[in-house]
């Protein structure tokens, strides 16, 4: 397959690698048999067309789907550097969600300050030294390009902010606990333009300091800031590659109907 | 559209809107009639009732003359009643229903618990008199005692309880919960530090609406054997001796406002009936203003919830 080629000729280091991943909704298959690798420090985004599965592979990561009955995985996603299977009976999935962090499509701040929204993931882990909390709260916002906004008010509601700082306050929250890999499922869908470009900008900032995996139905977006892209369509991954290849001269005749269809 | 089409195009639209103006009558008659019976009533008490109200009447105890009789161990009695009955039936409620929804499993077993606290709901309250005589009178051997009426009022407004929790928490957007469980929280976390925080408005409202129907509940009272005439107050919270130590009071007989209006009704003295009156003047401020306190309650916790 071509996603094994890729990944052998870039030879970077793997975040994680999905084998064999098949996913059911009951007795719906949603994806099936996928293989991919996910590379460090890299922004690796999800495209293809709605209801192909986007969204439910990225919630593998995370084990978002244990939270409903009747879900199952089959295969493995092989974490790396210690080669955790994520999607094993034996991994707690509260210990994958304390590594892998999400950003959801729609803004889900906490009904809480804007502090305790960040807070919270450090709270669930136990820590209550309020020096820590500060500090971490800090840098989160810092890093969600958030602080200058909102410093002065953290005792604030989070649902007071605009809908793209909420996002902001919702990636301070996903980065406030140092996550290995961060998921983003469509950040950017409820946005305005320059609300986007920012959150783009971030994404792309972040980079330096944990590997991305983000679904986008915007495929300029994925252009723009994804390093690989990866194309699904009805449950499958049709294509994975380097972001330019696929998007300048893509192997697979469905990748190219898809993206010059777009484009064009 | 040509000029005839438009023409009976208006006339059909007329037409349909005379079914508006028509149901909007109705609505306002129906509305009208309830709240007009209650107002009647209400009226009917306040001038029977108005003239005996004073502080005497609060700080009295019952007596043979109506002119000296007052109400003070039936509204201490309906007080300390309510709050043993909101310390048992909030908590089991509400771990009621946040279980429900939070960590039971949806399946058939479920199902039947859940078509069950519903039917609850509509079981005669003087059967949970006789259940409670049974079990906590003579099984539990605790008396007919506050603690006993509390106990069988909490059983009364459980269902409320359960069904306003459960509400509430179906309120909660699913994207906050997994939000939360993204942050790696456990079930638990989730349910104490956002689902019941969050639906707290929602529980609270439940739980005083149903103490407002408590608190004017007769029959189960009687069955468990409150007294009529009681002149004297239980011991004070924390006062008692040991070694049932300070929840004597617990174990005291007692009598509610209910059926202080009840033994007063029963009497063929017109002063007395003046005296019914004025304390079911009394029970209505009481119910109104436990309302009250629930949309009080309800505005300022929702204040700072917003999804
Ligand atoms: N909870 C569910 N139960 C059953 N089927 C589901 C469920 N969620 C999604 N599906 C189905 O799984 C398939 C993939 O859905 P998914 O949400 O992953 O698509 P997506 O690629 O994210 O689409 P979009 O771009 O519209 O968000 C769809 O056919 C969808 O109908
Ligand atoms: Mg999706």
């Amino acid at each position: 397959m071509n996603a094994m080629t890729d990944r052998y000729e870039t030879l970077l280091p793997l975040k994680a690698e999905a084998r064999n991943l098949s996913f059911y909704y009951g007795n719906f298959q949603a994806l099936k048999n996928i293989n991919m690798p996910i590379y460090e420090k890299k922004v690796t985004s999800l495209i293809g067309p709605s209801g192909c599965g986007k969204s439910t592979y990225l919630r593998c990561f995370n084990r978002m789907h244990d939270l409903y009955p009747g879900n199952r995985y089959e295969g493995a996603i092989d974490f790396h550097p210690d080669h955790t299977d994520l999607l094993s009976k034996k991994v707690d999935p509260i210990e994958v969600r304390m590594r892998i962090s999400m950003v959801f499509q729609k803004p889900n701040p906490f009904p809480k300050s804007i502090y305790e929204n960040v807070a919270y993931g450090l709270r669930v882990r136990g820590e209550n030294a309020r020096s820590v909390i500060d500090d971490k709260v800090e840098a989160a916002l810092r890093g969600a390009a958030l602080w200058g906004e909102v410093k002065d008010r953290l005792k604030e509601l989070g649902a007071n902010l605009s809908g793209g700082q909420q996002q902001r306050l919702c990636i301070a929250r996903a980065l406030a606990t140092d996550p290995e890999l961060m998921l983003f499922d469509e950040p950017t869908s409820a946005l305005d333009p320059i609300a986007t470009a920012s959150i783009e900008e971030l994404i792309t900032e972040l980079k330096e300091r944990v590997t991305i995996l983000i679904v986008t139905h915007n495929m300029q977006q994925a252009a723009r800031i994804s390093d690989y892209t990866a194309y699904m369509y009805i449950g499958e991954m049709v294509e994975f590659g380097v972001t330019d290849q696929i998007f300048i001269k893509p192997k697979r005749k469905e990748t190219e109907d898809y993206i010059t269809g777009r484009f064009g | 559209m040509n000029q005839q089409e438009l023409q009976a195009l208006r006339a059909m639209i007329v037409a349909h809107k005379r079914w508006d103006t028509l149901f909007g009558v109705i609505g306002i008659l129906a509305l009208m009639l309830g709240l007009m019976t209650f107002a009647a009533l209400f009226a009917d008490m306040a001038i029977n009732g108005l003239g005996r109200i004073s502080v005497d009447f609060l700080t009295s105890f019952p007596s043979r003359r109506a002119a000296n009789a007052g109400i003070l161990s039936a509204w201490v009695g309906s007080v300390l009643v309510m709050l043993v009955t909101a310390f048992a039936a909030v908590p089991l409620g509400v771990a009621a229903g946040v279980y429900l929804e939070e960590y039971a499993p949806k399946n058939w077993i479920t199902d039947i618990i859940e078509i069950n606290v519903s039917n609850l709901a509509g079981v005669p309250s003087i059967i949970y008199g006789l259940l409670a005589l049974g079990l906590f009178v003579y099984t539990f051997g605790l008396g007919q005692s506050i603690l006993t009426a509390g106990l069988t009022l909490a059983l009364l407004i459980l269902p409320v309880v359960i069904v306003a929790t459960r509400e509430a928490i179906r309120s909660i957007p699913q994207i906050i919960r997994e939000g939360a469980y993204a942050c790696g929280a456990t079930t638990w976390q989730v349910v104490s530090d956002h689902i019941v925080p969050y639906s707290s408005a929602g529980i609270l409202t439940g739980v005083i609406i149903g103490m407002a129907r408590a608190i004017g509940e007769t029959a189960p009272i009687i069955t468990v054997g409150a007294l009529t005439f009681i002149a004297f107050l239980p011991t004070m919270p924390f006062t008692g001796e040991l070694p049932a130590g300070p929840f004597d009071w617990l174990f005291a007989p007692f009598t509610v406002m209910p059926i202080q209006m009840f033994n007063w009704t029963s009497r063929p003295e017109a002063a007395f009936l003046s005296n019914a009156a004025a304390a079911g003047f009394i029970l209505v401020l009481m119910t109104l203003a436990m309302n009250g306190l629930a949309i009080w309650l309800r505005y300022r916790l929702r204040k700072n919830i917003k999804w």
